[in-house]
């Protein structure tokens, strides 16, 4: 899973003058009480900043190397009632089961996010629904997130569900590639995910395998891609105003 | 028209052969039965499209009902055509202008909106414990007249589609008074876009508090007046009882939240059960029924209004001069907006420094403005008690000025999931009376 790499080594157009800008991808995120919570791991490196790319690049930023990296695989203790549900889970499943079900546990604050395999998700659905320790009665959603440059993980689902009992809210990702974009759809466990996962199809392209009508929801149903894609564009027409136009916002300069 | 291609309307199609073999037939309504019988031992079923234009489905919400005479057997929304990409929109703008797209989301409830995503873009920032106490509260008061602004409007249009008119119009008359509180405060009725990641962007107008109070006041008895037309009125009884069942179970298998949920006599409110920007140091109670029906919601609905009023009076009592956007110069907005007589704007002193006297605060207020601030790469999920239920704001940064993907948990979309569940088996004029209780705002259901 931690497969961090310094993508400024392998990058191919790499020139010698090549800037990394220091991110927190070799180093534990530091939190103000100084605990260790989470490492990170390079999701996406981009070079050049406001769109420029290749020569001649007189912006100076054409070698900017800016790697995201995201807070990944908290190590135990996590802290506050989340070792409860590690535990829990563990208990449950048995400990072969649990590292077939769940990937890593990411703390990041103040919230617990439990990866699962997509195979298992359902299984993993039913535990935490029905144990009266963990007791999730309800889920609030799913929405997708796409990460273009994630290799093999490409489109990931995000869920959150509610213990009412228990007062309590944990985040469950699944990733799935791009080629195969398939997971199992949780309505069977909680039927609220429906319209959630419709839009998250929609949106993303995701199929959520035995959902009963995996249909568009917010886009008419005959249009074509799936909008909250990376590469979908925004789209927009240009302004003009006084003789002087301004590019969509698709089209405009970027920070970042 | 000529009288041959009339009378073609109302003859039986033979149905024209495709290619395929298949074969096409044209029906013009009234022929259906010339061309499939109903099945064997069934009546005639129907199938009605109700909306996307129609005046009781509170906004552009379209269900396909299927009827068998008045009964309903089976009710699909279809939703979308108030979509307008706002999540999209998002990403290709700064963590401050996101704020403007959030507040037209459930318009009728736009501060909402806008606390809950500032409060999600502090908690990605860690920045949560450094917000100005004169903010939290009020963000507080202005969260809770938007509440009853939008339980006023809950119980208007849902008495206007059950033809309660005066209801209706005594509602949206409260309404316009809470209103006329938001433009002093924010320079606008609705949209207002007024919270900023850090704070709030302008402060309280001169002696503003005095007439908050009185508008208060006011309100607390006239709101009085236009639910006491509703709440024994045995018409409204007999419409609202017992109609639109939805039990806790019910509520937990499809998520929802807000009146619905606490119809059902579970006491669940995020600013109880995990309170934020200071709810615990209010005094409130959490309205519950045990109906599980749409009378029950109008009830919460009704008692909502007078607890919230309740916290507006403590906001005031709470208010202390002091700051309203963050000290850190990195992420507070560095002008300082005042409302004019032509709405919000840069005040005239910050004008003067940054143009006339310090060429660093200009470039400041430059930088800030088009670049933005920057957000740690990282996830979050914050959620608010929306005047609808739960307002749940997901957040991705990848380290940017811009959010790298927002998405909103809109209480009025998941709740909408239900109205199949409540209404199927029932009266057709009843699914009029459950989209009123559920009380979705298209704008927060598309998105």
């Amino acid at each position: 899973m931690a497969d961090k790499t310094s993508t400024s080594e392998e990058s191919p157009q790499d020139s010698t003058n090549a800037v990394v800008v220091p991110t927190s991808a070799d180093s534990p995120v530091q939190f103000d009480d100084g605990a260790e919570v989470a490492t990170d791991r390079v999701v996406e490196s981009r070079r050049g900043s406001f769109g420029v790319h290749g020569s001649p690049d007189v912006s100076g930023y054409g070698g900017l190397v800016v790697n995201v990296a995201l807070p990944q695989g908290t190590e135990r203790p996590y802290g506050s009632w989340f070792d409860d549900i590690a535990d829990q889970l563990i208990d449950v499943l048995g400990e072969k089961d649990y590292n077939d079900t769940v990937e890593q546990v990411v703390i990041y604050r103040d919230q617990m996010t439990i990866w699962v395999k997509r195979e298992k998700l359902v299984e993993f659905f039913q535990t935490m629904r029905d144990d009266p320790v963990l007791r999730f009665e309800a889920a609030m959603g799913v929405s997708g997130v796409h990460w273009p440059n994630d290799k093999g993980r490409e489109l990931h689902a995000v869920y959150q569900l509610r213990s009412y009992t228990h007062n309590r809210l944990v985040c469950v990702e699944v990733a799935c590639p791009d080629e195969d974009p398939h997971i199992p759809s949780g309505t069977g466990v909680y039927p609220g995910l429906d319209w959630h996962e419709r839009e998250t199809y929609d949106f993303f392209g995701i199929i959520f395998d035995g959902h009963p009508h995996l249909t568009r929801i917010q886009m008419p149903d005959d249009w074509p891609g799936h909008p909250q894609r990376k590469d979908y564009p925004l789209g927009g027409i240009p302004v003009e105003y006084k003789g002087a136009t301004t590019p969509p916002p698709n089209d405009r300069r970027a920070y970042s | 028209m000529s009288d041959t291609a009339y009378t073609s309307f109302s003859q039986a199609d033979p149905g024209q052969k495709t290619a395929d073999g298949d074969k096409v037939y044209t029906v013009n309504g009234g022929d259906w039965d010339t061309v499939l019988p109903p099945a064997e031992g069934e009546r005639d079923r129907l199938v009605v499209n109700m909306g996307p234009q129609h005046p009781s489905t509170h906004g552009v919400l379209r269900m396909i009902i299927e009827l068998e005479g008045e009964t309903v057997l089976s009710n699909r929304s279809a939703i979308g055509y108030l979509h307008t990409g706002i999540e999209k929109n998002m990403e290709f703008r700064t963590w401050t202008q996101g704020v403007t797209f959030v507040t037209r989301m459930d318009y009728v409830a736009g501060l909402q909106n806008e606390f809950g995503y500032v409060l999600a873009v502090e908690k990605l920032l860690g920045i949560e414990d450094q917000i100005p106490e004169r903010a939290q509260v009020l963000r507080v008061m202005v969260a809770e007249l938007t509440r009853v602004s939008s339980h006023l409007v809950a119980l208007a249009t849902g008495g206007m589609e059950l033809g309660a008119l005066t209801g209706m119009t005594q509602g949206f008359r409260d309404r316009e008074k809470i209103l006329d509180l938001l433009e002093g405060i924010t320079g606008l009725r609705m949209n207002n876009n007024w919270m900023r990641p850090g704070g709030v962007s302008t402060d309280l107008p001169e002696g503003f508090e005095k007439q908050i109070a009185e508008t208060v006041k006011e309100t607390r008895a006239r709101a009085k007046d236009t639910t006491n037309l509703l709440v024994d009125n045995a018409i409204w009884m007999g419409r609202t009882q017992g109609i639109s069942y939805l039990d806790l179970a019910g509520c937990m298998a499809l998520g929802i939240t807000g009146p619905i949920l606490r119809a059902t006599g579970l006491p669940w409110d995020l600013r109880k059960e995990q309170p934020y920007s200071g709810y615990e140091n209010y005094e409130f109670e959490v309205p519950t029924q045990t109906t599980c029906d749409a009378y029950g919601r109008f009830l919460i609905r009704v008692a909502e209004i007078g607890e919230s009023l309740n916290i507006v009076e403590q906001c005031l009592d709470r208010l202390q001069p002091g700051p309203h956007m963050i000290e850190d110069k990195k992420i507070g907005w560095p002008a300082q907006l005042v409302v004019g007589p032509d709405g919000q704007g840069n005040s005239l002193g910050h004008i003067q420094e940054i143009m006339g006297t310090s060429m660093e605060a200009l470039i400041h207020h430059f930088k800030l403005v088009t670049e933005g601030f920057r957000v740690p790469a990282g996830q979050v999920y914050v959620a608010t008690e929306h005047a609808k239920g739960e307002f749940g704001v997901q957040i991705t940064s990848d380290g940017g000025t811009r959010p790298y993907r927002i998405h909103v948990r809109e209480p009025s979309f998941n709740n909408l999931q239900a109205i199949g569940a409540m209404t199927e088996g029932g009266m057709l004029s009843d699914v009029v009376a459950g989209v009123a209780s559920i009380d979705p705002v298209m704008g927060g259901v598309d998105r």
